[in-house]
């Protein structure tokens, strides 16, 4: 029993940042707004967040500012492709390319020091449950976080009506604006959520998942985080399968390499990749929900005709 | 014109001078109007002759370069569509503003105010569509429904905004005849609550039929503000165009006994959920006849028109012939090199490259099929710029193509202009057979004719014509046998002459005849899904 918690504990803190990331990026994607960038932002509020929390001996301050360099970093990337109408893709990828460099800068004097984890909170009552208390109620901030944000972001985007103008928008830009709604506005919020959401999954990886500070320590989760909303056609319930599906593999490959059954360790090492992708191409064969939820004009820039 | 104190009490919505300027272009130019309470108003005009960016403007969505415009006599400036909306004045877009992936109640609750939950909404808009006579389902994707069905969207929600000014936008180019009646029906009903429409059209019957007034507009400029009824159609035709636009003429070329262009029992399924599939289709055109295709927008005839030339393989090959060879495994350029041109719908980006020169666009469509006459160096295939040249220049006299400077870019040419330029590249070849969908759309008048006697001077020469129009004057003034297309279903081609307006419209809507009742081929549509 003490094992088996213990293994799926491994299973949530490795799908933590991915379901994050790739929740933020959902949203921003809804909205008809490709930021390959993700990668990027993981890595920038990692670094932050590791500095902060141990500069201040506060993990939460680390958290939230870790939280708020990704934001920052997002608006970088709104402004130059919403404001300045650049090629989302050519800027994404070039805010990827400045984070790691930029984090690497940051975190040179932090390397191999010390950090500061952020210590679960356990819920009272809730906690004490056989399994399921140790494994869901007695967590760190940033996995309530981001359950939470699965669940928001249902409600957000099917339920409330900013979430429906905000489908409109990614669906079909030059209707949402003929018909009075703020294209570009409601862009730049989506962005930020998702930096906020990416910074606050690289801050998990400096603060709980292993808490100190190594270079390019999103080792590609950003990349990963895209991946999971296309195959999971944009919706966040599929998102969430697939973070955990990618964790939970991830982690059971490890004990495989650990008792070493024979298979090429590189085979394991790619099995998470493979398994994910796999499963969500078969849940996403239905092609008409597919291209339902497909954000219609995504990556496509919007300048209005005035 | 007119001096006449502005702001008077009867008019609902006046303007005074209004001119709009993009660039070089007077896209409007002291354009007035005066819209009474109460009032079907029709704006006339050709295709750019400036009436959307006069709507654009009215309803907030373009900013004027200059003018003013009264509302209830008070000067007003409508600086963006949720403005005019407050105004009360509402707008049925020509190119729908729905979102595809979304039901019907959230497109129409996307345009509501605020506090208005989904569920009433669905509700309100349930009641209102009864009222109107515009059956509707609130839960319904609007990606599954037709362009008919997607207009009532668009009444239903600027309805629901109690507007006392609907600007409808080319609202029939979309509709069977049945369905235009029906919305005619609406628009009387909105007349009679005192509410005003500004009706955008180029079809004068239909203006002369509803309409209490009419402006008509041509190249930007004002040039007619009459009561429609007391004039001709010939009369206001030359408001429209300027001069009389010369008619085609049909001698009547003997049809030959040679099938040209066949396709057997040919289906193909739907490529994608916005796609229709084609079921059973048979079309048999031989030389010298000419066959239109009529039918509503979106009920398969790109698909149609992608099988038959090429740009989809069907899976049998014997299900299409061209010139006697089994052609459904063959590309485009192979199907081409049997004999056939093709003309597909979009000038930008489908027929041609936008961005690229017209010789240049010529030898995109025609590098295999004409490869022995403009392309050398063997293996190499190096074009040969002076016979593309020729061969342009020669395109260019035949169909009287106007346009600045020596090879423009296709982009620079007007619509008429480069769709004559694409038909005239077929043409150039003397194809056995053509196959042409939507030859003349959002071409003017004068263009349109001119396409339309080249395809009937083809026919005449002894080729076999394929005419895939949703426009119903073009059908008629063409085509020498008529079949029409609906829910990618072709009914039996019946002599021109034989066929009535009305009864088109009845195979437009579904009624193949006694045996297909329309109920039992729509749940059949239904479980396709």
């Amino acid at each position: 029993m003490e094992l088996i918690v213990a293994v799926l504990l491994t299973v949530t803190t490795a799908a933590t940042p991915l379901l994050l990331a790739a929740m933020g990026e959902l949203v921003v994607e809804r909205s008809g707004v490709l930021n390959l960038g993700v990668e990027g932002m993981i890595v920038v509020g990692a670094v932050v967040a590791f500095a902060t929390a141990q500069l201040s001996g506060n993990p939460y301050l680390g958290a939230l500012c870790g939280a708020l360099a990704g934001c920052a970093f997002s608006l970088l990337f709104g402004f130059l492709s919403l404001t300045l109408v650049t090629n989302q893709v050519a800027t994404g990828l070039a805010l990827t390319i400045l984070g790691l460099g930029l984090s690497g800068m940051i975190g040179e004097n932090f390397v191999g020091q010390p950090g500061v984890q952020l210590e679960p909170i356990a819920i009272p009552l809730l906690a004490s449950l056989p399994l399921v208390g140790p494994l869901i109620f007695n967590q760190d901030i940033i996995f309530y976080l981001s359950i939470l944000s699965v669940v928001g972001v249902s409600w957000f985007l099917f339920r409330t009506r900013i979430g429906l103008q905000l489908r409109a928008i990614g669906d079909s830009h030059g209707s949402a604006h003929a018909l009075g709604i703020s294209v570009i506005k409601t862009r730049y919020l989506a962005v930020m959520f998702g930096g906020v959401c990416a910074g606050l999954a690289g801050a998990q990886l400096s603060l709980v998942y292993t808490p100190q500070w190594v270079e390019n320590m999103s080792a590609g989760r950003g990349w990963i985080a895209l991946a999971l909303v296309v195959f999971a056609s944009w919706r966040p319930l599929r998102v969430l399968a697939g973070a955990y599906l990618f964790g939970a593999v991830t982690i059971g490959q490890l004990h495989a390499q650990a008792l070493g059954f024979g298979i090429p360790s590189q085979f394991l090492s790619a099995l998470p990749y493979l398994a994910t992708i796999l499963v969500l191409v078969l849940i996403s064969r239905n092609r008409r929900l597919t291209l339902m939820n497909t954000p219609a004009s995504l990556a496509q820039s919007f300048v209005p005709d005035r | 014109m007119a001096h006449h104190e502005p702001g008077h009490s009867d008019c609902l919505l006046e303007v005074r001078g209004l001119t709009k300027v993009f660039g070089e272009l007077r896209a409007n130019d002291h354009i007035d109007l005066e819209i009474k309470s109460s009032e079907i108003h029709a704006l006339l005009g050709e295709n750019g002759a400036g009436k959307s960016t006069l709507v654009k403007m009215l309803f907030g969505s373009l900013e004027p370069t200059s003018g003013q415009i009264f509302w209830k006599g008070n000067p007003v400036t409508i600086g963006s569509p949720g403005q005019a909306r407050g105004f009360g004045i509402g707008m049925v877009f020509q190119h729908f503003s729905l979102f595809e992936a979304l039901t019907v109640a959230e497109n129409i609750a996307l345009s509501m105010d605020d506090d208005v939950s989904i569920e009433n909404i669905s509700e309100q808009a349930a009641v209102l569509s009864r009222e109107y006579g515009l059956p509707l389902d609130p839960n319904a994707h609007v990606a599954d429904l037709s362009v008919g069905e997607r207009q009532r969207i668009e009444i239903v929600r600027t309805l629901l905004q109690n507007p006392e000014l609907i600007i409808l936008d080319e609202p029939t180019s979309v509709l069977t005849p049945q369905e235009a009646d029906r919305l005619f029906e609406t628009l009387e009903k909105i007349r009679s609550e005192g509410r005003s429409v500004l009706y955008i059209s180029h079809r004068l019957e239909e203006v002369q039929r509803i309409c209490d007034r009419a402006t008509v507009l041509r190249h930007g400029k004002l040039t007619g503000d009459c009561d429609p009824r007391a004039e001709t159609p010939a009369s206001l035709a030359r408001m429209m165009v300027g001069s009389e636009v010369k008619s085609v003429s049909n001698t009547g070329g003997k049809v030959t006994d040679e099938v040209l262009i066949e396709a057997r029992g040919l289906s193909a399924p739907a490529r994608t959920p916005f796609a229709v599939a084609l079921k059973d289709i048979d079309l048999t055109v031989r030389g010298g006849e000419i066959i239109g295709i009529a039918g509503v927008a979106g009920n398969g005839q790109s698909e149609l028109f992608d099988v038959l030339s090429g740009e989809e393989l069907v899976d049998n090959p014997g299900d299409i012939n061209i010139c006697g060879k089994d052609a459904g495994r063959l590309g485009i350029s192979a199907r081409r090199l049997l004999g056939a041109g093709f003309v597909p719908e979009e000038r930008h980006g489908h027929a041609a490259v936008s961005s690229m020169t017209l010789s240049e666009n010529m030898v995109l469509a025609r590098h295999r099929s004409d490869a022995a006459e403009f392309l050398t160096g063997g293996p190499l295939k190096v074009i040969r710029h002076d016979v593309v040249r020729q061969a342009s220049e020669r395109i260019i006299k035949e169909m009287d193509v106007r346009m600045s400077g020596e090879d423009p870019d296709a982009s620079s040419l007007s619509g008429g202009n480069l769709q004559k330029f694409i038909v005239g590249r077929e043409l150039d070849r003397k194809p056995s057979v053509i196959v042409v969908n939507q030859p003349t759309w959002g071409v003017d008048a004068g263009a349109a004719s001119r396409i339309r006697q080249a395809l009937i001077d083809l026919a005449n020469a002894g080729s076999a014509v394929v005419v895939i129009s949703q426009d119903l004057d073009e059908i008629f003034e063409v085509a020498t046998s008529i079949a029409v297309i609906n829910e990618g279903r072709l009914s039996a081609a019946e002599p021109a002459e034989n066929m009535t307006l009305e009864r088109i419209g009845l195979l437009m809507g579904g009624i193949h005849g006694e045996d297909t009742p329309v109920e039992e081929t729509r749940m059949e549509a239904a479980h396709a899904h």
